[in-house]
């Protein structure tokens, strides 16, 4: 009897992420979710620059490679190419989606795009290397930060979900990790629910995942599962930032009311 | 043969749409054609100007650099082009706006005072209309059909209620003697 | 005339390109080629299609980009400060082998330029724009009906080479309105089993990819598509030749600048000077034939263009510099008028005299 198989999904090849690096856990949790919703032969997926590039050799839906940071376009570009029967997803890392796609993810969110965005936040940029990425933490050592990032000189974190959630357009934020069971748990609740969401036509959904980068970070992959919840947490609290369907809303919208 | 006309004026005095006009009522008459504005932050107030070219041959560059036709509507726009035009040509003034006098002998000119008619008339924007009446009628091409004709494919059904003060204001503008 | 409409050089363009089947504008405004987006926007919702006014012209060749790859004909435009913007893009519909249909509508530039027509983009649509080695197919109209038929081709021409074609036409064009017909015949649009429509469960996934970390593999997929270039090269290069055959000054010219040549040569032919013209249709691939048999028999050849010579440059290599070839040439927005062009003709004849 199997009790711990591979996701239909994703596909029988091995991924090349590093030991210990939270990637892995995501991706099944995509594949569980497509499986579960039964929605991979209308599934398109789209993959950002940075880590998860290859992305497209692990997914067994169809796959599309995007330019840093225009996975949102591309996506929108799909989604409206077939609107009543493709699933569209992205993949991105947080140099792809919160630096050189800023404006690309706040304007799909803007326009409610029926989209769902799946948003790995490791502080850092990993396939370069280990620089300072648009949510890198204030004090934090990176290869452009080798002093620690200084506030002054290269101002603050990009907060994706809060930023977002100041927004009329999007339907869904959520913020989640992946270093417990529990917490894996939990991620996968939200990832099937931004999947769902677009399969109700409610509109652009997006979680972000705090994950981590042992390699880049310098730790056991132990080390920086602890590390996320004492340093990567208090500065990115999970939780739902907004959901218009359950009537979550960010403070200025609940005010506007 | 082919005729090079030029509207000039200010921008938002119907210079644009007479020349549309022009051009489909030569393309009615199964004419070749062209129709080139001037374009960008000039269309409102500003200076502009329209080149339209009816020939009988195709059209080749459709800038209007000689014209044989110009229609004046403010007093920059007969500076700048009055010495362009053709030796024997046409210059028609809109003299409620242009004060001077064209300095020209080799050249036909008419001075309407398409403004003050038409605001007179009801119509304060079309003034447009009345020299373009005028300009039909003195070249000898102004049959009704193919003025109306033309008149309907610049107009949209919407604004249907427009045409028959457009046609108002070219009778006007044909009956005009000084 | 009875089907003939008067139309912006724009217009024609999206006009066509709803008859040609494409139901996807994406687009960012920017003068003079804004026409085209609010023609889609009224038409579009009414037929079913979508218009989308993108945050940037780099997030609309990226939808561009994702519509392409789903399989369906779609398409942008924009001007030339617009075009380096979308360049990007480019580089990676070439390097995906998808198809789509480009509009430059070309303003003077460098940098923001100004907004009157210009031609010098040529370099940067011949020779890909973007990085990586990779052509374009580049259209060049120089009649509002030839917007509508070039753009009608370029979507055929995209789909069946799998490449983007670029409509490369400047502000006149774009700004003025001629007659034009659309009784054209649509062809079937072909079959695209590459596309990533959804696996249906009955198929392996397909990837639009651009990325081969494996050199040896970049170097066949870059080999294979100069292989396709290499028939495109033999079998779409268009020219119009007008008076050449007996021709002993050839005027070389596209879009504008072509119809300007036009009257000069006409001019030039009414008073006795063997002059004839050749006009560039397709510029890349670029009609070298026409230059070819022409650089036999003619003596001199005048590249007339609206930039500082570019268009020259492939006049020279395909006569393989046989014939002296100047330049008449206006820049910054302005068009060189018949009389300069013609004047250039008389000095080119009296040269020849000598």
């Amino acid at each position: 009897m199997l009790v711990f198989d591979r996701p239909k999904a994703l596909c029988d090849v091995p991924l090349h992420y590093c030991p210990g690096c939270t990637h892995g856990i995501v991706h099944r949790l995509v594949a569980e979710t497509i499986d579960e919703l039964g929605i991979e032969g209308k599934t398109v997926g789209i993959a950002p620059v940075g880590c998860s590039v290859m992305a497209y050799d692990y997914f067994n839906c169809d796959m599309i490679e995007a330019s840093h940071g225009r996975a949102p376009a591309v996506a929108t570009g799909v989604k409206r190419s077939d609107p009543d029967n493709l699933i569209v997803f992205t993949y991105q890392g947080d140099g792809d989606l919160a630096s050189i796609g800023t404006a690309e993810t706040v304007h799909a969110a803007a326009r409610n795009e029926n989209i769902t965005i799946i948003f790995i936040n490791n502080a850092i940029y990993g396939m370069t290397g280990g620089q300072m990425a648009p949510t890198s933490l204030p004090g934090q050592v990176t290869q452009t930060s080798p002093y620690g990032r200084d506030p002054k000189l290269c101002g603050y974190p990009v907060k994706v979900c809060e930023m977002l959630s100041e927004l009329e357009g999007p339907e869904y934020l959520e913020r989640v990790t992946v270093n417990s069971v529990k917490n894996v748990r939990n991620a996968k609740r939200a990832i099937k629910k931004a999947f769902q969401n677009q399969i109700d036509g409610k509109g652009f959904s997006l979680v972000e995942v705090i994950s981590s980068c042992p390699t880049n970070w310098g730790m056991t992959p132990q080390e920086a599962l602890k590390w996320i919840d004492d340093k990567m947490i208090p500065y990115y609290p999970l939780g739902v930032y907004k959901d218009r369907s359950a009537g979550i809303f960010a403070h200025s919208q609940e005010a506007s009311k | 043969m082919t005729k090079e006309y030029l509207f000039a004026g200010f921008g938002g005095q119907g210079l644009l749409f007479s020349g549309k006009v022009l051009a489909y009522k030569g393309l009615i008459e199964e004419k070749n054609v062209s129709w080139l504005p001037s374009y960008g932050p000039e269309m409102r107030g500003g200076t502009a100007n329209c080149s339209v070219i009816v020939s009988d041959d195709p059209v080749g560059a459709p800038i209007v650099l000689t014209p044989d036709v110009l229609v004046a509507m403010n007093l920059p726009s007969l500076d700048k082009y009055e010495k362009a035009v053709r030796k024997g040509g046409y210059i028609f003034v809109d003299s409620s706006l242009i004060e001077r006098k064209v300095q020209r002998d080799d050249v036909n000119v008419y001075y309407v005072p398409a403004t003050r008619l038409a605001s007179e008339n009801g119509a304060p924007t079309l003034a447009n209309m009345i020299l373009m009446g005028k300009l039909l009628s003195v070249l000898d091409s102004y049959t009704e059909e193919t003025v109306d004709a033309a008149l309907k494919k610049c107009i949209s059904a919407r604004h249907a209620d427009m045409l028959e003060l457009n046609r108002k204001m070219m009778e006007i503008g044909k009956n005009y003697n000084e | 005339m009875a089907d003939k409409v008067l139309m912006k050089g724009n217009e024609a363009i999206a006009e066509a390109a709803i008859q040609a089947g494409c139901r996807h504008y994406f687009g960012y405004p920017i003068t003079p080629q804004t026409e085209i987006a609010a023609y889609m926007a009224k038409r579009m919702p009414k037929i079913g299609g979508t218009f989308l006014q993108a945050e940037s012209e780099i997030a609309a060749i990226n939808m561009v980009y994702g519509v392409s790859a789903a399989g369906k004909r779609v398409m942008t435009s924009s001007s030339s400060p617009g075009i380096s913007l979308k360049s990007e893009g480019l580089s990676y519909l070439a390097g995906a082998d998808l198809p789509a249909l480009v509009v430059n509508c070309q303003r003077g530039g460098p940098g923001l330029g100004g907004i009157q027509p210009s031609q010098s983009d040529y370099f940067q649509a011949t020779r890909g724009g973007g990085h990586g080695d990779y052509h374009m197919i580049v259209l060049a109209p120089s009649s509002v009906q030839e917007m509508a038929q070039l753009t009608i081709k370029g979507f055929e021409l995209a789909d069946e080479y799998r490449m983007t074609s670029m409509i490369l036409a400047d502000g006149t064009i774009g700004q003025m309105m001629e007659p034009v017909s659309f009784d054209f015949e649509i062809k079937e649009q072909i079959e695209k089993p590459w596309a990533t429509t959804g696996t249906k469960m009955a198929r392996k996934h397909n990837i639009v990819n651009s990325l081969y970390l494996n050199p040896e593999q970049l170097e066949v997929t870059n080999i294979e598509r100069y292989k396709r270039y290499d028939i495109i090269k033999e079998k779409e290069a268009i020219a119009e030749e007008y008076l050449v055959d007996d021709a002993d000054i050839i005027v070389a010219a596209f879009g504008i600048a072509a119809r300007v040549s036009k009257n000069a040569v006409n001019q030039a032919r009414a008073e006795g000077i063997k002059v004839g013209l050749i006009r560039p249709i397709t510029l890349w691939p670029f009609p070298e034939k026409a230059f070819r048999k022409a650089a036999e028999h003619a003596k001199q050849i005048i590249c007339v263009e609206l930039s500082m010579g570019q268009m020259i440059e492939d006049v020279r290599l395909s006569t393989e510099c046989k014939v002296p070839v100047s330049l008449c040439y206006r820049v910054g927005g302005m068009i060189p008028t018949p009389d300069q062009v013609y004047q250039a003709i008389v000095e080119a004849a009296k040269k020849g005299e000598k």
